[in-house]
């Protein structure tokens, strides 16, 4: 059995490796490919830190998602055009620059997140799940009818968006500022895990009525978790945008929140490599079957049957030797 | 006589048909210890479980340090000097002992918005976590997943928690429920110590330990108290006999 500390060095370098390989066997499809599977890691490290530290089964965090990608969709497709934005009496320009595009990414998914986490922690259980699901579902049908940025067609983005210093049109270039992204967003949740913070939000979601007992509200820190939770998954979304150059009410689906799950399950709930193992699998999944056969996700079932069944503790927990969902 | 640290008014609460609280007037003082006995489903968690904020009541107040706490929720009734230990143990069984005792330190402290920095590296919350779990006798066993405990010591692992909080009165729920006759000696003299600290709201079964700690003791039955007093005049109450040390003794 392996530790989970090697794990934790392991993964990140293989995912590292893929494209280093493609490079030079010049293959940039495996490049987009692992680009792909870095920004559905950062997706899901992101519902990780509410799902597998809180306990708290979201299936809307699409919502972050996609409003991450509309950030970008909408801030790049002014910037194009070379109109003003105008929020009410305000009016901003367009930007092609993706620190910027990133920040209002993760502010706006952050305050999303804030208001659906308020609203869904008063419920519990598959109440939640379904409260998550119905915000999920209300952005993609607004999404849907939002004309003025494509409606249902989305909005195409012609030239990626700039990062100061690199050529982000070089896939070898935006997936290293995707994985430098990934990093730091699991450096994050290996700091929060750790934390005081961490302690009580793990502790909240097993025993809620312990923390409630020693003074602390177990509904604050999960709310906590949720909107740290979606402003990482609403910055997936701004790079998501960016790796397609094309935005689209799909980003909204309650589809993609729950591939987002799967993948984390698939990979190890609550383990800190966990959604990034669930990403690559999922992706690798995703290219070959899909390639051999369009019924591809009833192998994908297949697999996460596997798991649920006999391997609690996804594919991480099969590597440590450790059957629990949780570390 | 100084007023009381905790006290119940009037307490009531039913379940549909069933009154598990039935007019309930207690109080808990400085420097005492209060025993609640009572048959299987008196309603003596029901009672703590009003008084520690986890249940409202029909009726009633519940009094914190000479101030209404009815309307208060759970953690501000900690935050108020209030701590509680269940019957059925509530720790984070996939965490160690030490973290288990870490979190009631960081309860004391108030503050768990702190994300970064590893929270066992805490001099401060340690040192608390540490002397507690010291104080129950599970020092040695601080890195010990909690799921690993016998059942004895996640007994002593919630007293653990209950001490880190520094609390103005304790309220605790068949600490000694399962701990065996040595566990339940070590216990009784752990506690007997511990009222000069803060008070003891005690519910237990284990009628030895009773005896040997109540200062005073009330007998719930059917939600109701019926009787309160000190320990010989509890043992003389032919009510008492009669409703329930009849059954036991
Ligand atoms: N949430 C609830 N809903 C309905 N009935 C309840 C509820 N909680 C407790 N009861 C009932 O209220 C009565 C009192 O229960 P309680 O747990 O307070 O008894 P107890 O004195 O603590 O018993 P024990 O000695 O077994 O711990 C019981 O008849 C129980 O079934
Ligand atoms: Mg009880």
């Amino acid at each position: 059995m392996i530790g989970e500390r090697w794990i934790n060095l392991a993964v990140p370098l293989a995912l590292l490796a893929v494209p280093l390989y493609a490079l030079m066997a010049d293959e940039p499809f495996t490049i987009t490919l692992a680009t792909r599977a870095t920004i559905l890691a950062l997706a899901a490290v992101g519902l990780n830190i509410a799902l597998g530290i809180g306990g708290l089964v979201s299936l809307g965090h699409a919502v972050f998602f996609g409003l991450g990608g509309y950030a970008m969709g909408i801030l790049a497709f002014h910037a194009q055009n070379y109109s003003p934005l105008e929020i009410g009496p305000l009016t901003f320009a367009g930007t092609k620059s993706m620190p910027v595009i990133w920040l209002v990414a993760v502010i706006v998914s952050a305050m999303a997140a804030l208001l659906i986490g308020a609203l869904s922690l008063r419920t519990s259980g598959v109440y939640f799940i379904m409260i998550t699901l119905a915000f999920g579902q209300m952005f993609y049908y607004f999404a849907i009818s939002w004309s003025a940025y494509g409606g249902e067609d989305g909005l195409s983005i012609y030239v990626r968006n700039g990062f100061p210093g690199l050529n982000t049109l070089v896939p070898i270039q935006f997936f290293a500022v995707c994985f430098v992204v990934l990093c730091l967003a699991l450096a994050l949740n290996a700091m929060l895990r750790a934390s005081p913070f961490g302690l009580a939000l793990n502790a909240a979601r097993q025993v809620p009525q312990r923390v409630e007992t020693v003074g602390l509200n177990p509904m604050r820190l999960k709310l906590m978790a949720f909107v740290i939770s979606g402003a990482i998954t609403g910055l997936a979304g701004a790079l998501f945008a960016d790796l397609n150059r094309f935005v689209s009410p799909s980003m909204f689906s309650w589809q993609l929140s729950g591939e987002l799950i799967i993948l984390i399950v698939i990979g190890g709930v609550g383990r800190l490599m966990g959604p990034v193992v669930g990403a690559c699998l999922f992706v690798a999944l995703e290219h070959w079957l899909g390639g051999l056969t369009d019924f591809w996700h009833v192998w994908l079932g297949v697999v996460l049957l596997g798991i649920v069944l006999f391997a609690r503790g996804g594919v991480v927990g099969l590597l440590t030797g450790k059957a629990g969902p949780h570390v | 006589m100084s007023e009381p640290i905790l006290a119940t008014h009037a307490l009531c609460k039913s379940f549909g048909a069933l009154t598990a609280t039935d007019d309930v007037s207690i109080d808990l003082r400085a420097g005492e210890i209060h025993a609640i006995i009572g048959p299987n489903g008196a309603g003596k968690s029901t009672l703590i479980a009003q008084i520690c904020g986890a249940l409202a009541p029909d009726a009633g107040t519940v009094e914190l340090l000479g101030r209404d706490v009815t309307g208060l929720s759970t953690q501000a009734r900690a935050q108020a000097g209030l701590a509680r230990t269940f019957q059925i143990s509530a720790l984070a069984m996939e965490d160690t002992v030490l973290d288990n005792a870490l979190l009631g330190a960081l309860g004391a402290a108030g503050n768990p918005w702190r994300l970064w920095g590893r929270v066992s590296r805490d001099a401060a919350l340690r040192d608390r976590a540490m002397a507690a779990l010291d104080r129950v006798g599970l020092a040695d066993h601080a890195g010990t997943r909690t799921a690993d405990l016998s059942h004895g010591q996640r007994r002593q692992l919630e007293v653990a928690v209950a001490l880190t909080l520094a609390p103005r009165a304790f309220v605790m729920d068949e600490p000694m429920a399962g701990l065996g006759a040595e566990g339940s000696r070590v216990m009784t003299g752990f506690l007997d110590g511990l009222r000069q600290e803060a008070p003891i709201l005690l519910v237990e079964h284990d009628m030895d330990a009773v005896f040997a700690l109540a200062d005073r003791i009330s007998v719930l039955v059917y939600g109701q108290v019926i009787a309160t007093g000190t320990v010989d005049e509890i043992r003389a109450d032919p009510a008492v006999r009669a409703a329930y040390l009849g059954e036991e003794a």
